[in-house]
């Protein structure tokens, strides 16, 4: 076979990524969150750009703000829930516009493969008015993301790109290109910049100005293109659905592939309809281009036919216009779920397994710690945005008073605490709850897959930096009773938990062990289960490790997995636990 | 060519990344356009994985659907009887014999079904079922499962052992290189 192609297979993230480098931006603050993660961690590769792992997205984005001011281009990306966190500095950037390109990365998540909600990111897009691109491949993102700093600056408009996890987390064909660094100067212009009421109100019509000349790029850019093939059906989309699309349908109907997703075109729309017979819409998640284009007076099926929750996939879409799909085979056996657990090892393990003990009623938060609410543990009873336990917890307590204090907790980790636990727990401080907060500290963000945070020590490219003291931090905001237990030691957390639980003064737990992952924390030697003192009493199941079954009657381990925690042994009432260790010496 | 699809499945940890990186880079040296679809995020807490690779002339959909699978490679034995409605009519599977508990079974809220590579044969499908785990910890390493099963699913293409050779060199540290090629020749004679 003769070689189609020059380029290389890339991951979505890392070609956005790479159009960071080739479009000279030279500082990236991102907070992490599942699926846009990768961009700054490959963008933080490059020792040409600036990257940081910011407390949360509203200070990553003002701090990209803050570059584009000074004359460089600047970045930032965060999964979609993040950009509710940003949405402040997002808005009234669409006001200020900026001084060099800014670029803004939300990854959506349809079929929440790793999210607590399904939003559709472009209301943001329209309701701060700025303009969105939405790239439909790892070429395509490379592309988009240097045309999205040439938008910016032309325009004078931070960029929304828009990701989606298929496109963020699949490799396809790239052709890279060099590096040019644009620099522009600072310059002081008060009513440009300072958005107090007299200068925003001349702000805004500009804004409309910008969306009106938005709408022509739209009409003409090739990134809104014409696909002309059998004119029965005349199909729009973007982003991912456009691979579905073309794949059902290849070129036997016509499709109008859109780049840009906000502003939308008009005439371009209008003249691509008069051309087919009938026309569709195929999107994923909301009606936003379907209400657009119904919103010409043109006629078109979308939501009708297609569904408005879950991703798309080819299937999904041959069905929907009535054609066959591929039988596959079934199988007449019932498979249990595997879902994801809390690892052999993990320092949250012992902590839930002491709230559930006592009884508490436990807020929770986001990250790892999330499955503490799955079985056998089944301990966390709520679990809503990141910082939400701290300030539901004290809304919970305010109202349920003495009884309620005395067994209600929230838990969050390290890195979300930091993101947005801090003003919580400023409100406990302040309006006096006696809340119990349980920081779960694991010394690195685990669930994104270990970035650093301002609690580690180190930045994102693992060197030191600043190292904020969580002790000391909770101290100086009133807390006087600040606690540290080790989580593999379950009497020092039963105890510590009981009376904190009963004091009447609000109070922090921090439950310190780093995430059993890290590569810089040394495991114990496994355990085995001798099975002449197992009684087979099942207690050391009750904490749900993946490394412990039983087999005939008796508790068993699987060395592979057991880091030697010795939880399990804490739990055992025959002592049936022991260190391989000691066997072998 | 019609575009050709090979489904990598398994439990989180059990390095199906490598394995697909290292298809991808196979069939990119091949001259085809090529996707690979990963979920990250919540894949390293042992729960189930899928990995995509699709390969032809021109691919759209990064992903692979129910019964369109040209082949199956598992990591477990489970993971392939969980994914098999996406096998192809006349598509392969290739797996891996290992048992590997789920939470439920652990917790006894459910049961680890008995004889599934009888039972998968049953269906009709094509199966072809090996303990990669022995024949990786003989190559010396018990991680070098996802090279036995590349081993094993070369059987199957139709592609010169030096190109499989290059992607390995590529793609694994040189100190492990020579490990990896036996266990890709234990995986690919293994009668």
């Amino acid at each position: 076979m003769d070689q189609k192609n020059n380029g290389q297979l890339m991951l979505g993230n890392k070609a956005v990524a790479r159009g960071l480098y080739e479009a000279g931006v030279c500082f990236i603050s991102s907070y992490p969150g599942t699926p846009s993660t990768e961009v700054t961690e490959e963008a933080a590769k490059y020792d040409e750009i600036y990257c940081e792992w910011a407390p949360n997205e509203k200070v990553a984005m003002e701090s990209a703000f803050g570059a584009s001011l000074a004359g460089r281009r600047s970045f930032c990306a965060q999964k979609h829930v993040g950009l509710n966190v940003a949405a402040d500095p997002l808005y009234t950037m669409s006001y200020t516009g900026v001084n060099a390109g800014l670029v803004i990365v939300v990854a959506d998540d349809a079929g929440m493969h790793s999210s607590q909600n399904e939003q559709d990111s472009r209301h943001h897009a329209i309701a701060a008015k700025v303009p969105m691109l939405e790239p439909s491949d790892s070429k395509e993102a490379l592309e988009y993301t240097k045309l999205a700093y040439e938008i910016s600056e032309k325009f004078d408009t931070p960029v929304l790109l828009k990701m989606c996890t298929r496109v963020a987390h699949s490799q396809s064909i790239v052709e890279t290109g060099e590096r040019v660094v644009p620099d522009k100067p600072y310059e002081k212009n008060i009513a440009k910049y300072v958005m107090m009421p007299g200068n925003a109100k001349k702000r805004h019509p500009i804004v409309e100005q910008r969306t009106q000349d938005l709408i022509k790029f739209a009409e003409e850019n090739p990134i809104n293109r014409v696909e002309m093939g059998g004119t029965e059906i005349g199909i729009i989309t973007c982003s991912t659905s456009y691979q579905y699309v073309k794949e059902v349908f290849g070129d036997s109907v016509s499709v109008l592939k859109l780049g840009m997703t906000n502003p939308l075109p008009c005439d371009l729309i209008k003249s691509f309809a008069a051309k087919v017979d009938k026309l569709f819409v195929v999107e994923e998640l909301d009606p936003i281009i379907e209400n657009h284009v119904k919103a010409l007076g043109i006629e078109v099926t979308g939501k009708e036919l297609l569904p408005i929750i879950d991703e798309f996939s080819q299937n999904l879409l041959a069905k929907a216009f009535g054609k066959d799909v591929n039988e596959g085979f079934a199988i007449d056996e019932q498979i249990p779920a595997r879902p994801p657990v809390m690892c052999a090892g993990c320092p949250h393990r012992g902590l839930f397994y002491t709230l559930k003990k006592n009884n508490c009623t436990v807020l929770g938060d986001i990250g790892c710690y999330t499955l503490g609410a799955v079985p056998p543990l089944g301990a966390i009873e709520m679990t809503l945005c990141m910082g939400a336990s701290i300030g539901a917890v004290h809304g919970f307590n305010k109202v349920r008073g003495a009884e309620s204090e005395k067994k209600t907790v929230a838990v969050i980790g390290d890195s979300t605490f930091m993101h947005s636990g801090m003003t919580g727990l400023a409100n406990v401080a302040y309006n006096q709850s006696n809340s119990t907060i349980v920081i779960v500290d694991n010394s690195i963000t685990g669930m994104t897959g270990h970035q650093q945070n301002p609690t580690t020590g180190y930045n994102i490219k693992g060197d030191p930096a600043g190292k904020i003291d969580l002790e000391a931090l909770c101290k100086a905001m009133g807390f006087e009773r600040v606690r540290v237990v080790d989580p593999y030691n379950l009497k020092q957390c039963d105890e510590v938990l009981k009376e904190e639980l009963n004091v009447e003064a609000p109070s922090v737990i921090i439950s310190r062990r780093p995430c059993a992952l890290l590569k810089y924390v040394k495991h114990n030697a496994p355990l085995k289960v001798n099975t002449d003192k197992c009684v087979g009493c099942k207690s050391c199941m009750k904490i749900g490790c993946p490394a412990i079954s039983m087999k005939n009657g008796k508790a068993t381990i699987d060395n592979t997995l057991c880091v030697g925690c010795n939880v399990c042994s804490q739990m055992c009432p025959v002592g049936a636990f022991e260190s391989t260790a000691e066997s072998e010496a | 060519m019609e575009t050709k699809n090979i489904m990598i499945v398994g439990v989180g940890g059990q390095g199906s990344l490598l394995a697909s990186k290292l298809l991808g880079h196979l069939l990119l040296s091949q001259g085809y356009d090529v996707k690979v679809s990963e979920v990250h995020g919540m894949s390293q807490r042992g729960g189930s994985v899928v990995t995509y690779v699709r390969y032809g002339d021109k691919v759209y959909s990064p992903v692979i659907d129910k019964g369109e699978a040209d082949y199956i490679v598992s990591f477990e034995i489970l993971e392939a009887a969980r994914w098999l409605p996406f096998l192809k009519k006349d598509g392969q599977i290739v797996t891996n014999t290992q048992q590997i508990d789920p939470m439920p079974v652990i917790t006894g809220a459910a049961e680890y079904p008995e004889d599934l590579v009888s039972k998968l044969k049953e269906t009709g499908a094509k199966v072809d079922a090996l303990d990669c785990l022995s024949l990786a910890e003989k190559a010396g390493s018990a991680k070098a499962v996802n090279i036995v099963l590349l081993g094993r699913l070369s059987h199957y293409f139709d592609l010169p052992e030096e190109a499989w050779m290059k992607s390995l060199e590529a793609n694994v540290p040189p100190k492990f290189l020579e490990m990896n090629k036996k266990a890709f020749e234990l995986g690919k004679n293994m009668k």
